[in-house]
């Protein structure tokens, strides 16, 4: 009898254990990152049209609670022409002055999101994003797609009006810049471990 | 034994405990701050400083910028007649010297330029190269550096077609480094000290190789303008020969730049009738006192030959 709550006991113990063992690891794949997303945008405007690529989006997620946030350079998006990287920068960004722009916001409902499972989920996202030091809220929908629990891609598109963030486009070149700008984000996101 | 197996266990279990509920801890404070601790993963950045002057020329003279890879630059220059010529030649409009040039980005630090200038019927061609580049941030430098080396050729008949006269005597070459400041967003200045080699100089008494300088300054007015300035000083001694019967002076030129997209406007008042750095530092005989002030204008448009690479 007594041999048996030991054992019993024993179990217990070893249970705890591993609970406790599981919890600490579980705490650290709870953040999804990369320092590689893709987000491009897009002006249309009646004499031209000029997209711009950046390659090294940084980005964070917390699985946990939803909490999403993004930094990007300025100066690292690339044009088609170099003179339009230059004025881009010189005279409509000041990335001098403003080099990043950043996001930082809210998943909701991200306990949905199943790791373990692969599978696409579309789920809203809220936040505040900075560009050229001016802050709006923006709320769009995002794809999350769990390709398999380390690596999960997700994609969105919402549309930024220039004036919001004083950005300001001279008179003679109204026609070769649009007043919206449509912005296309491609992040793949792994555990973050550190 | 089994005493001290429960107080072994007991032990890591608290291990544990503690090393989760720290863990637990840690992400609390992060939460509050995801982007801080997004941003101390990054790399400390380095800023290139971008646009120090608006055209790959000052005024007539070259600035530090160069074209960037695969991009060609198509320039027309233009300077009219004297100012002083009076109303007969309607204040030098009839007088027009017109120089066409293109300068082709190889890379983006490299670019090689040809031009035809009317004056003296001109062919000139250079190599530039950005050899240091002002940045600041991780990696900081005050100044950029560009060397240049050109040559020209002149095309027009010989002065003495009786004597012998050689190819070689129709050359002149330049070099130049160029040293540039972005001083703050406003502000660029810009030191070139240069030397000049003629083939062919009137007198013994005229130097060859003639050492000199110019000194240069951009002032921003709006996001699509910008003043210009630039002068050349020739060291006395040098050249002691006249020219045209006129006594060499010093190029002064004030210019003023107007971008419209992939066009830059750029207006001169100057007392050099050449635009390139062969006349403007060693065949410059206007007084701007005196109203020898040529006005002109180029007219700079980029074309992409080549598409970058995606």
């Amino acid at each position: 009898m007594k041999e048996l709550q030991t054992t019993k006991i024993t179990i217990m113990k070893y249970l705890i254990l591993i609970f406790l063992l599981t919890a600490g690891l579980q705490t650290q794949a709870q953040k999804m990152w990369t320092q590689t997303g893709d987000i491009t945008f897009y002006s249309k405007a009646p004499l031209e049209d000029i997209e711009a690529e950046n390659h090294s989006v940084s980005s964070v997620i917390n699985m946990e609670n939803g909490d999403i946030v993004f930094s990007l350079l300025i100066s690292a998006f690339e044009f088609e022409k170099a003179l339009m990287q230059e004025h881009f920068n010189e005279k409509y960004l000041h990335s001098d002055k403003f080099p990043k722009s950043t996001f930082k916001g809210k998943i909701q409902n991200v306990g949905s999101i199943s790791m373990n499972k692969p599978g696409t989920y579309e789920l809203d996202v809220s936040g505040e994003l900075t560009i050229h030091g001016q802050t709006n809220p923006v709320s769009t929908t995002m794809s999350f797609t769990i390709e398999d629990e380390n690596k999960m891609e997700a994609t969105s598109e919402f549309i930024v009006t220039l004036a919001d963030y004083q950005v300001e486009i001279p008179k003679m070149v109204k026609e070769n810049i649009s007043e919206t700008i449509l912005i296309k984000v491609n992040m793949d996101y792994v555990p973050f471990k550190k | 034994m089994s005493r001290l197996r429960n107080k072994l266990y007991l032990l890591i279990s608290l291990l544990f405990l503690t090393f989760s509920l720290q863990s637990f801890g840690q992400e609390d404070e992060e939460e509050e701050d995801l982007l801080s601790m997004l941003e101390s993963e990054q790399e400390p950045i380095t800023n290139f400083t971008i646009a120090t002057f608006k055209s790959t020329r000052l005024v007539s003279g070259h600035s530090v910028e160069t074209v960037a890879e695969g991009e060609f630059m198509f320039i027309i220059g233009h300077r009219f007649g004297e100012l002083n010529s009076g109303w007969r030649d309607l204040f030098g409009l009839d007088n027009a010297t017109i120089r066409l040039g293109g300068d082709f980005g190889i890379t983006d630090a490299i670019d090689v330029g040809i031009g035809r200038s009317s004056f003296q019927k001109t062919y000139d061609g250079f190599v530039k190269a950005k050899v240091l580049r002002q940045k600041s941030g991780a990696e900081s430098f005050p100044i950029t550096l560009t060397a240049m080396s050109n040559i020209y050729l002149r095309g027009d008949e010989w002065e003495n077609p009786d004597r012998e006269n050689y190819q070689t005597s129709r050359m002149v070459f330049s070099t130049s480094a160029m040293f540039a400041r972005k001083v703050n967003d406003g502000l660029s200045i810009q030191l070139t000290p240069m030397m000049v080699h003629r083939n062919i100089v009137p007198t013994p008494e005229d130097e060859n190789m003639v050492f000199l300088g110019s000194l240069g300054t951009s002032i921003k007015m709006s996001g699509s303008s910008r003043i210009n300035a630039e002068y050349f000083y020739l060291p006395d001694g040098q050249i002691v020969s006249q020219l045209g019967g006129q006594d060499l002076r010093n190029a002064f030129s004030l210019g003023f730049d107007i971008e419209t997209g992939g066009h830059v406007f750029q207006l001169h008042m100057t007392n050099s009738k050449g635009m390139t750095e062969k006349f403007l530092a060693t065949e410059t005989v206007g007084e701007w006192g005196a109203g020898d002030i040529y006005f002109g204008f180029n007219v700079n448009r980029n074309f992409n030959i080549k598409k970058k690479k995606k």
